[in-house]
């Protein structure tokens, strides 16, 4: 399976906001040991999306030049199961941004019903120290994130509609 | 122009958020990341939670310093913060009460200056500087 949970952007405003969807099947590994006979998304699932969504949004508004990762969910709240057969809306807000990190505001919608909500922070790797342990590759936004770039770029290049 | 008082409350109330702790958790001389539990990144969340409450902008090292000693070996000496480090310490952080530290300037002990009256005398320092709008 790979590891990508949005399956299309839909908005893409720079440094301000992100929308990005993801179609749930019941195709997916999960629903069928989660729950057996009763198919719902795991929310930790949910949050990655959402953390997805977000983390691309604070890439880009840096021009992918940090290497963003997830540090803290301050909070999250889950307001109904999302099932098999599904379309989730990712809608992230760009709180912060700082050379340090930078903080999100999401919402999960699935139509018109809010199922999650949750605030997430993320830190930019000190970029002296990443270097020594990691090198010149940005190991976050590469291969699967970096394939989820280019629908980010691209939606962001549509005209709305 | 807030009152201490008022200020200090939105600082409880935003360190609630901020670290998942009760209300009644908090008092004044709480430390951080002692009675609090705050780690490493939460410091930058309380400083943006800090500056959406207040509307101030609060820059990079100037509320919650890091390495402040690097690069001088004149500042710590066999594990303790020496006079000179103790005068910069109180140049680069003159909201933080010292006294205590003085005793036993051990640095280990310097997180423990990171106290919620510490951010309660940032922050009135903060908001009593002429506006630069």
């Amino acid at each position: 399976m790979r590891w990508i949970w949005i399956d299309r952007f839909l908005e893409f405003e720079s440094g301000k906001r992100a929308t990005a969807i993801k179609n749930l099947s019941l195709a997916e590994d999960y629903f069928a040991e989660h729950f057996p006979g009763y198919p719902v998304m795991p929310a930790s699932l949910i949050l990655e999306g959402l953390a997805q969504t977000g983390g691309i949004l604070v890439g880009e508004a840096n021009n992918f030049q940090e290497k963003v990762v997830l540090a803290k969910i301050t909070f999250a709240r889950f307001r109904r199961e999302a099932t098999a057969g599904e379309q989730l809306r990712y809608e992230v807000d760009l709180l912060h941004l700082r050379p340090e990190g930078a903080s999100v505001a999401g919402r999960v919608y699935s139509d018109t019903d809010l199922i999650a909500e949750a605030e997430i922070f993320f830190a930019h790797l000190d970029r002296s120290r990443s270097q020594r342990i990691f090198g010149d590759h940005n190991f976050v936004f590469s291969g699967e994130l970096k394939h989820l770039l280019g629908l980010a770029q691209a939606a962001a290049k549509q005209p709305d509609g | 122009m807030s009152s201490r008082d008022e200020i200090y409350s939105k600082v409880s109330a935003t360190l609630v958020e901020a670290l998942n702790v009760d209300e009644d958790e908090i008092k004044p001389t709480s430390t951080l990341q002692g009675d609090l539990g705050a780690e490493s990144i939460d410091f930058l969340d309380i400083v943006f939670r800090l500056e959406r409450e207040f509307g101030i902008k609060i820059p990079r090292n100037e509320l919650f310093p890091e390495s402040i000693f690097q690069g001088d070996p004149e500042f710590v000496q066999d594990g303790k913060v020496t006079e000179k480090g103790i005068a910069e310490l109180r140049q680069r952080m003159p909201f933080a009460d010292l006294s205590k530290f003085e005793e036993n300037p051990e640095v280990s002990n310097i997180s423990n200056l990171f106290t919620v009256e510490m951010i309660t005398r940032y922050i009135e320092g903060k908001l009593s500087e002429p506006s630069k709008n």
